[in-house]
């Protein structure tokens, strides 16, 4: 042995094998470990799935109560057949785990602040955020109520975790989901508090907005004071065209909630202190606040404006637009019933879809139910706060987050009268402003809503659907539904709170309880409206009712205000309607608001003072046909318009604050300017010598918009999807492993809803005919593996505003369809 | 004739003990050391076969696949690691770091037997 060249030998392999078996610093991420990723049998080679993979199988499961037939069509949709509801969950908890690992590992992660474990302390201020919130407090809540209170709903949840931890045990190390070897973790067993997560994550999604906007409100009313504020931020929206027509009679409300006699001085016009805190503030990012836009279009026509004479239903909620999608198509059918649609991973049954009698949407509501209300504490051990003349005792609730590569950290939050001390001496981010918060958040008391869904799978009727519908709490949503029966319908429903005006607009007095919501709105007087004369349902995010209704609906800067305007406007006119119909206003890009905005403008415009750049830009608006479309140029000079005259109309007024404003909605510009050319915001308050009004300013912000455009034009960048960019992003960011620059239109405002990373998440569209006639698709692919070709196969499709019929079959027909394509057999032992 | 034996041995044994994903990714290290043992050769002569051996497996099961796979995942893995989106690159590459490695092990174990 020639013991030398051994050992130097052995010490570079040794160290090769070190190298290759570590995750290198690359910047702020880490790189695989290489040599493991690059590995043909153990690394990303694995997941490079056969593009005509069999996905047939037979499997055994003893968790069976009888065996379960899954045939998976063309497009990888599974259609479960089973003799026993219970099994049918398992199922579905199996495939999602089959084909979507991943993600439901990682959202759940996310929901219940655990990133910091697998990415390390960059996002520790995301997971202390969560934890703060209560995510984890809310989801423990849920869940103790259902093991306790709900013994049906307890078995689905427990079925579909056995289904999902089935699929885990069988699963070999290297077999392990893309994502997992690319970060270097592993999955861990299923529980049903994941299960909470997850809907805790979706109400935080759709309701979590208050959560920062509350805080930005405060600070704009703060910087602008109250008298300013309420003109750039009037709840007045002139052009509402509500969910429930206009003219509905509503019933006396059985709480009338009492405005507090000091609101005035002390809530409403109050001016807050400075940080008081003796400390520095830790100033923390947080996650990113849930999109303002976080909202849908559903509807319902009825029979006498169909060519069919049957109903038809439509629904494509807007969310954000990420790889793998939210959403999972499956059909399940037991004995009780059989049904279609979008599932979540994560989540048992379908959650927007439709059985055999019945099909249903939903959008969100939109009404704020998340208020922050401020603590005195006694002093910096937080055990002790101000309420109601005394100091009253906190429980602290102890949550240790986990991190990689570094020690744990201890989070004791305060759990006050109101809920968790959100912000206090130990978190702040730039707007709480050294405040102590804590938050009252609906979404924190125990959830119903996984029964409601369960429940909706089987309706057969209206009644079904409201008994249904009643149990769901947060986030509040409109349900639309339609039934082969012939009925329409839609209501808003959640827990909602009675609110005087403006209550929790902004952070309230948390001293006492007189700030305290005097009660939630009972169910039977939340909007509802059954088979309407005008013969259609519909909603787009925007103000449930006008102002009649008799309680307070929140800021109106939470409701988009055209979309909804053009969905009835389309569907008033409208009749003979088919399937394609409504397929062709899913994806429709006229752009209602440049309508009345764009003459608003040219009002104003003194075209013969503009440089002969400007001028060719606004030739290049006028000539518009107004639609959204991939190609059009002047929706992006439009665009870039309408935000220049703005910031010129309300720049200076917002100009000088150190933190992030809350930006006033368009609808009150185009207001003012469509009646009042005198607005005094139009004024730039910085010219001391001058009175500008809206005609300097126009002239001004086509000036300054042409100076971008031309830049944009330089760039080839006019033509609105290039400009747009739209994408769908991997959950990691990523950008290879995500699908960028789509050749889409459409936009805010639009009903085609799809901005730059958000938009129509699932449409579908149902012809409640003897055998349903389906149409949908989302914007992904079956499959969550960016190895498979059913990863990203509908993407192209959904942007080209086509659509899939959906399969929607009894067994022995789906068997023979020629689009019946594999076939996996659950066998019980 | 001892030369490609050593390799297809090699082979083999990484293939077989690359089944298991229980193992470690570089359980080859210690099969090719140990086929340096039991077939010896001059160090060099040693260093080739391991890299060969290991190359040509990993490569030609990398090829394969990606070809299986239509370069679907390869594609995109070759934008992340950065190789410009090159799934030739990233085979070569792959092959590379396989052969590198079962090269030294062999040359590692090629001294254990000679005097």
């Amino acid at each position: 042995m020639r013991l030398l060249p051994f050992l130097v030998s052995a010490m570079v392999t040794i160290g090769v094998v070190f190298v290759l078996n570590t995750q290198l610093s690359i910047g702020s991420t880490k790189s695989p470990k290489l040599g493991y990723f690059l590995s043909p049998q153990q690394g990303f080679w694995k997941n490079a799935e056969k593009v005509n993979t069999n996905f047939d199988a037979n499997l055994v499961a003893n968790e069976l109560k009888g065996n379960v037939d899954v045939y998976l069509d063309d497009r990888l949709v599974p259609h479960i057949y089973a003799d026993h509801d219970e099994d049918a969950y398992f199922v579905q908890g199996y495939l999602h785990a089959k084909f979507r690992l991943w993600q439901m590992d990682f959202q759940t992660r996310v929901a219940s602040g655990r990133l910091s474990e697998i990415a390390g302390a960059d996002k520790l201020s995301i997971d202390r955020f969560f934890r703060r919130l209560g995510m984890v407090y809310g989801a423990e809540q849920t869940e103790a109520n259902i093991n306790t209170t709900n013994p049906v709903m307890k078995a689905t949840v427990d079925a579909y975790t056995a289904g999902v931890n089935a699929y885990l045990k069988q699963l070999a190390p290297e077999d392990l989901p893309f994502e997992y070897k690319l970060m270097n973790y592993a999955p861990e067993l299923w529980t049903p508090k994941k299960t909470y997560l997850f809907l805790m994550f979706m109400s935080y999604d759709l309701t979590g907005h208050a959560a920062s906007a509350d805080l930005q409100l405060t600070n704009t009313r703060d910087f602008l004071g109250y008298d300013l504020f309420s003109k750039l931020y009037t709840n007045q929206q002139d052009s509402l065209d509500p969910i429930i027509p206009i003219g509905t009679v509503y019933q006396k409300p059985s709480i009338i909630p009492i405005k507090p006699t000091n609101a005035d001085s002390n809530y409403l016009m109050h001016q807050s202190a400075l940080a008081f805190h003796n400390i520095q503030p830790i100033t923390e990012l947080g996650p990113e606040a849930p999109n303002k836009n976080n909202g849908s279009n559903n509807w319902a026509v009825a029979g006498a404006k169909t060519k069919s004479g049957r109903p038809i239903l439509a629904s494509d909620p807007h969310l954000g637009l990420n790889l793998p999608s939210l959403w999972y198509e499956v059909q399940i059918t037991t004995p009780t019933h059989s049904t279609y649609g979008a599932s979540f991973p994560g989540s048992p049954a379908v959650i927007i879809g439709f059985n055999d009698s019945l099909a249903w949407g939903v959008t969100n509501a939109g009404r704020d139910v998340l208020d922050y209300y401020e603590v005195k504490f006694k002093d910096s051990a937080e055990n002790e706060y101000w309420f109601n003349g005394a100091w009253k005792s906190v429980s602290k609730r102890k949550e240790v987050i986990k991190v990689k590569d570094s020690a744990d950290v201890v989070e004791e939050i305060a759990m006050t009268h109101w809920g968790p001390a959100i912000y206090d001496a130990h978190y702040q981010n730039a707007q709480s402003k050294g405040r102590n918060l804590a938050v009252k958040w609906t979404a924190n008391n125990a959830s119903k809503g996984v029964e409601t869904f369960y429940q909706l799978n089987r309706a057969k009727n209206y009644d079904d659907y409201i008994h249904a519908i009643s149990l769901w709490t947060c986030p509040g949503q409109n349900f639309v539904m339609a039934t082969k029966s012939g009925d329409i319908a839609i209501k808003q429903q959640g827990s909602f709170v009675a609110r005087w005006e403006h209550q929790g607009d902004f952070i309230m007095p948390g001293e006492d309880s007189s700030y305290d919501w005097q009660g939630i709105i009972p169910n039977e007087e939340n909007p509802t409206i059954k088979n309407p004369m005008r013969g259609f349902v519909s909603s787009a995010n925007q103000k449930v009712t006008d102002s009649t209704y008799p309680y307070y609906l929140g800021t109106a800067s939470s409701f988009p205000l055209y979309r909804g305007i053009s969905v009835n406007k389309h569907l008033t006119t409208m009749s003979q309607i088919t399937p394609q119909d409504m397929q062709a206003l899913q994806t429709n890009n006229y752009n209602v608001f440049a309508a009345t905005a764009r003459p608003a403008l040219m009002k104003y415009l003194q075209v013969d003072q503009l440089s002969e750049d400007a001028k060719r830009m606004v030739a290049e608006m006028t000539n518009w046909n107004l639609l959204n479309e991939e190609g059009s140029k002047g929706i992006t000079v439009f665009k870039i318009i309408w935000d220049s005259v703005a910031e010129a109309v309300w720049g200076d007024e917002l100009a000088g604050s150190d933190l992030p404003l809350t930006k006033p909605e368009a609808y009150v510009l185009l207001d003012q300017m469509l009646k009042d050319s005198n607005w005094s915001i139009a004024d730039d308050i910085r010219t001391k010598d001058k009175l500008e009004n809206f005609k300097d300013q126009v002239n001004l912000g086509v000036e300054n918009a042409t100076k971008k455009l031309v830049a944009l034009e330089k760039e080839n960048k006019l033509e609105w999807a290039l400009y747009k960019a739209t994408r769908v992003l991997h959950l990691t960011k990523i950008p290879a492993l995500s699908r960028m620059n789509l050749p889409i239109g459409g936009g805010m405002n639009i009903i085609n809803a799809t901005t730059e990373n958000h938009g129509p998440s699932w449409r579908m569209i149902v012809h409640l005919t003897d055998e349903i006639e389906a149409y949908g698709l989302y914007p992904g692919g079956q499959s969550g593996n960016p190895g498979s070709p059913f990863y990203d196969n509908f993407i192209n499709y959904w942007a080209a505003g086509k659509y899939y019929r959906l399969l929607f079959l009894p067994k022995e027909k789906l068997v023979q369809s020629n689009r019946n394509r594999w076939h996996i057999q659950f066998k019980t032992t | 004739m001892k030369t490609i034996i050593s390799i297809l041995l090699c082979a083999l044994l990484a293939y077989a003990v690359g089944i298991y994903g229980n193992l470690p990714w570089w359980s080859f290290v210690v099969t090719n050391l140990f086929v340096a043992i039991v077939i010896p050769q001059k160090s060099f002569h040693s260093f080739i076969i391991g890299f060969l051996s290991i190359g040509l497996l990993w490569g030609g099961l990398a090829i394969v696949i990606d070809q299986g796979n239509q370069h679907i995942l390869a594609t995109k893995v070759a934008i992340i690691l950065p190789l410009k989106g090159s799934y030739v690159s990233l085979i070569v590459l792959t092959s590379f770091v396989g052969a590198l490695l079962g090269g030294l092990a062999s040359l590692t174990g090629s001294f254990i037997k000679m005097k």
